[in-house]
């Protein structure tokens, strides 16, 4: 890690760190670094970062490190963390606000195939009001460019009459849409 | 028992044994279910991972929707079980998004229905003198996963560090519950779809410890968890050069089994990556 001023930090970047608390609900600064939910983190091994340190370099102002960081990608939001952490903190909601943070900081790089799975899921939910999972794998697969990803679970799923071979539109689509539309209205103010 | 039943995306797909089963073990019981109409999907990761609002708005619909049928809800999918308990609580709490849904649905939100996993519908309803067949010291080990366990406060479950509720009724059918320490252990969710290479190994600890203690099957009641333990069975075999062959049973197939359904009424003939006809044969549950 490269050598920073800390208070030079806290300074640039206390009102982003201000505005995750705010958004997730959660004390990022009660952490006092006991460990317990990076040692009970399952994706910990595939991490840059544990989430303790993602706790502590929050407190310090590494905001960039940790928007850039694969931690935030890996996390599979199983809250075990959140569910154990002393303080109280739910880590795993400080993700999902970092997450989107950095999706509209454009820190996208580690987490594309991630942003690409939830844009797919997404559109088929907006489109449809449920999610259409023979599309989903088929989108995902073309825009991350593995094409032949899961190829093989294709045909037995098929002969197993446990793939859909298209959409099922719910009527409720229009409220679906509103629901969308205020989210974006919500994001832009 | 009548509740408004709330299947999700996945038990009209990938998860349509889960469906049938459920089904089946609650018809036995004379628990009605009654489909939310026009129900949409519950958003499931993707909402949460991209705005707060839509995480409870999208599956808030739902909520409104078995409100007005005046009933509980019961949710086979551990997922959506989970989104709607969010929803539920965040409806509840926040006037902003409750101002919102009333809007776009006309409808003001009271948090009248409560929401509920099946396996909790199931146990709340039992009644041991329709079992007519023992599960004949089948060895299983329950896992729970996350989704129907975290957060502990809003899930309700009796104990998230080691959850009873499905080993104790499992006991009770005469099955062989053993106690194991990945329970409440993640199995990646939805990752393997989009980042396979890392996260499949979640998979791959799950079915060792499984096996090595002991288990003849791993009971499940998330289709999650399902297709990443039975359909990716093949692939974490490939992968890391080490046969399992270990089937993996939802929850309902195997107290429907207890209940005297048969196991083509179950979805335990046809719709599993792993079979696991032989080795409920061999143990002689069916």
């Amino acid at each position: 890690m490269r050598e920073v001023s800390v208070s030079h930090l806290q300074a640039k970047n206390d009102g982003y760190v201000r505005k995750i608390e705010e958004e997730s609900g959660q004390k990022v600064s009660q952490c006092y670094q006991c460990g317990k939910c990076s040692g009970g983190c399952p994706m910990s091994f595939a991490m840059d970062y544990p989430p303790n340190q993602i706790m502590r370099m929050l407190q310090v102002g590494l905001l960039d490190e940790v928007l850039n960081s694969t931690t935030i990608w890996v996390c599979a939001s199983c809250l075990t963390c959140s569910s154990r952490c002393p303080r109280g903190i739910d880590i795993a909601q400080v993700m999902d606000n970092l997450r989107i943070l950095a999706t509209k900081q454009g820190n996208t790089a580690k987490g594309k195939n991630a942003l690409i799975f939830h844009d797919v899921f997404l559109n088929s939910v907006k489109n449809n009001g449920r999610l259409y999972e023979l599309g989903l794998a088929m989108q995902v697969n073309l825009k991350t460019g593995n094409l032949l990803k899961d190829a093989e679970l294709g045909l037995p799923m098929f002969l197993k009459g446990k793939l859909k071979l298209l959409p099922h539109k719910i009527k409720g689509t229009d409220e679906i849409n509103k629901i969308f539309a205020a989210a974006k209205q919500m994001e832009a103010e | 028992m009548k509740y408004a039943y709330y299947p999700g995306c996945s038990l009209h797909a990938t998860a349509a044994e889960f469906d049938t089963s459920t089904k089946a073990v609650c018809s036995k019981l004379g628990v009605e279910l009654q489909e939310i109409p026009d129900w949409n999907c519950c958003g499931a990761s993707s909402a949460h991972n991209t705005s707060h609002f839509l995480a409870s708005a999208i599956p808030g619909r739902n909520l409104i929707l078995a409100e007005k049928l005046g009933l509980d809800v019961a949710s086979p999918c551990a997922a959506c079980y989970q989104r709607l308990k969010v929803a539920d609580h965040q409806m509840k709490h926040d006037d902003q998004l409750r101002q919102k849904m009333t809007e776009i649905t006309g409808h003001n939100y009271q948090g009248k229905s409560q929401v509920k996993n099946v396996v909790d519908v199931i146990v709340e309803n039992f009644d041991l003198n329709k079992v007519t067949k023992s599960l004949n010291k089948l060895k299983v080990v329950c896992y729970y996963g996350c989704l129907m366990v975290r957060p502990g406060k809003l899930t309700g479950i009796d104990n998230p560090e080691n959850p009873q509720t499905m080993d104790q009724i499992l006991e009770k059918l005469g099955a062989e519950v053993i106690q194991w320490p990945y329970k409440a252990e993640c199995c990646g969710g939805s990752l393997p779809i989009y980042d396979a290479d890392v996260s499949i190994k979640l998979v791959w600890d799950i079915l060792r410890v499984a096996r090595d203690s002991g288990a003849q099957a791993i009971v499940t009641a998330c289709p999650l968890c399902m297709s990443n333990l039975d359909m990716r069975q093949a692939a974490v075999e490939k992968k890391y050069g080490e046969k399992f062959n270990l089937p993996v049973l939802y929850f309902t197939e195997l107290v429907g089994l207890a209940l005297g359904v048969p196991p083509q009424g179950l979805g335990l003939t046809d719709k599993h990556f792993v079979e696991p006809m032989d080795c409920l044969r061999s143990q002689k549950v069916v």
